[in-house]
């Protein structure tokens, strides 16, 4: 049961960002609703308003630049989990998308809106921040592009401005020689750890510094500090377990139904080494 | 605003309503007399609310009716052929899939949408559909063995 609102159903990009406009704080923008409606079912937030955005065709794409590959805002993962552009230029992303929450969630849910919430225990943004992934945003000042590293910036916390939507989500189509991985611990519907770990390996070493991104266990995605391995040797067990503690250092666990403090460290150690270690096993 | 006329297909007939925006989709279809839809974690997690959304598995606990609009809604009561049941409802008596039977519509209606995606899934893929559909009596196994008779069952027909 939920309390009364009115959607408003836009067509355009400028109607929904005049519409951030005139309601400000009273208006949500809504799309999939699948952690919207939670939130307001649950009476932690509620908006006289909802702008939906489904209907803006030019959101509802996903298209391939010569460099990057582009999400329209209304793309649900039920899509990208099935489009062939990305199964076949970004593989270990397409692989976290079908493991998203579950098969409705999934169906409904955006991937825009999973950064827009910024709710910690997710998938997509340590793996979309190990790829240098951007989000474009609109609002009255016209559009700019923020890396999704600086677009969440604490636990349901984001750099949207009041008059702004996302209207695309660029991932930088990956080198050649490039792997990545992302590999989580999870009970129900939310990963409880999520490491995503991206670099090119060459005869077994890093190419340059690994990147590896902890998701879930903090109050948002902790990048860990890798510019000590650059072009270590990815094969040696030293590496990894090197790589897997200077991940368990980077992150302020926080303790929940999913775990408590020492627990998460753990499994931060655990997973990030897995992480690490199929960028190794995979075939280049 | 606030209210509105949708217009939508259920279980295959033309339906026209009155929603209030606010209004849940489970809301709805119980609302007309299809009770088979349960809540039950009212949080997208246990899937005892599924429905059919244009084909595509939803929790209706946390999709707005007015998002039927225009689109086919499918629940637990239009799969039977009038006194006929669908291969899945007979699978899940025949293997006896189900114990108090509070998930079993949510379960075999999102079962259906992945018979419908991919005819012949195997046992793995069953598994990873069916993983946010969720029973307290623990009956999983039968379930999968259950979709995948159900599986073969529409295959044969062919």
């Amino acid at each position: 049961m939920l309390r009364r609102f009115d959607v408003h159903r836009v067509t355009s990009v400028a109607e929904a960002v005049e519409l951030r406009r005139r309601y400000g704080e009273d208006a949500a923008v809504y799309a999939g609703g699948t952690e919207l409606l939670l939130a307001m079912k649950m009476g932690v937030a509620r908006w006289p308003h909802l702008i939906d955005v489904k209907s803006i065709a030019s959101l509802g794409k996903v298209s391939a630049t010569k460099d990057a590959l582009r999400i329209g805002a209304t793309v649900t993962h039920w899509m990208l989990e099935r489009d062939p552009q990305v199964a076949r230029t970004l593989p270990a992303f397409a692989r976290l998308e079908a493991n998203v929450a579950n098969v409705r969630v999934r169906a409904a849910g955006t991937l825009a809106g999973n950064l827009a919430f910024a709710e910690p225990h997710a998938d997509p943004p340590a793996m979309l921040i190990a790829l240098s992934a951007r989000v474009i945003l609109e609002g009255s000042a016209g559009q700019r592009s923020l890396p999704v590293s600086e677009l969440i910036t604490g636990m349901y916390q984001t750099a949207i401005a009041d008059d702004e939507i996302i209207v695309a989500i660029e991932v930088p189509l990956p080198a050649r020689d490039a792997r990545a991985a992302y590999v989580k611990f999870q009970i129900l519907e939310r990963p409880s750890v999520g490491v995503a770990a991206v670099a090119s390996v060459r005869d077994g070493r890093f190419v340059g510094a690994p990147t590896v991104v902890v998701g879930a266990v903090d109050e948002m995605p902790r990048p860990v500090p890798t510019a000590q391995f650059a072009g270590a040797d990815a094969r040696e067990a030293g590496t990894r377990e090197a790589l897997a503690e200077a991940a368990q250092a980077a992150v302020e666990p926080t303790a929940d139904l999913a775990g408590s403090v020492d627990y998460k460290r753990h499994l931060v150690r655990v997973f990030a080494e897995r992480a690490v270690a199929s960028l190794v096993t995979q075939a280049s | 605003m606030g209210r509105r006329d949708i217009r939508l297909e259920l279980n295959g007939g033309d339906r026209r309503v009155e929603v209030e925006d606010q209004m849940l989709l489970v809301e709805l279809v119980r609302s007309l007399g299809l009770v088979g839809t349960k809540v039950s974690c009212d949080t997208q997690v246990c899937g005892a609310c599924t429905v059919l959304l244009d084909g595509r598995p939803v929790s209706s606990c946390t999709t707005l009716a007015i998002e039927a609009d225009g689109k086919s809604v499918e629940t637990i009561e239009g799969l039977a052929n009038g006194t006929k049941l669908h291969p899945l409802q007979e699978a899940f008596i025949d293997r006896f899939a189900f114990q108090c039977g509070y998930c079993t519509p949510g379960m075999i209606v999102s079962a259906k949408a992945l018979l419908d995606e991919r005819p012949h899934p195997d046992a793995a893929e069953v598994r990873h559909w069916m993983e946010g559909n969720i029973c307290r009596c623990t009956g999983y196994q039968t379930i999968v063995d259950a979709v995948l008779d159900a599986a073969d069952q529409t295959a044969s027909t062919r």
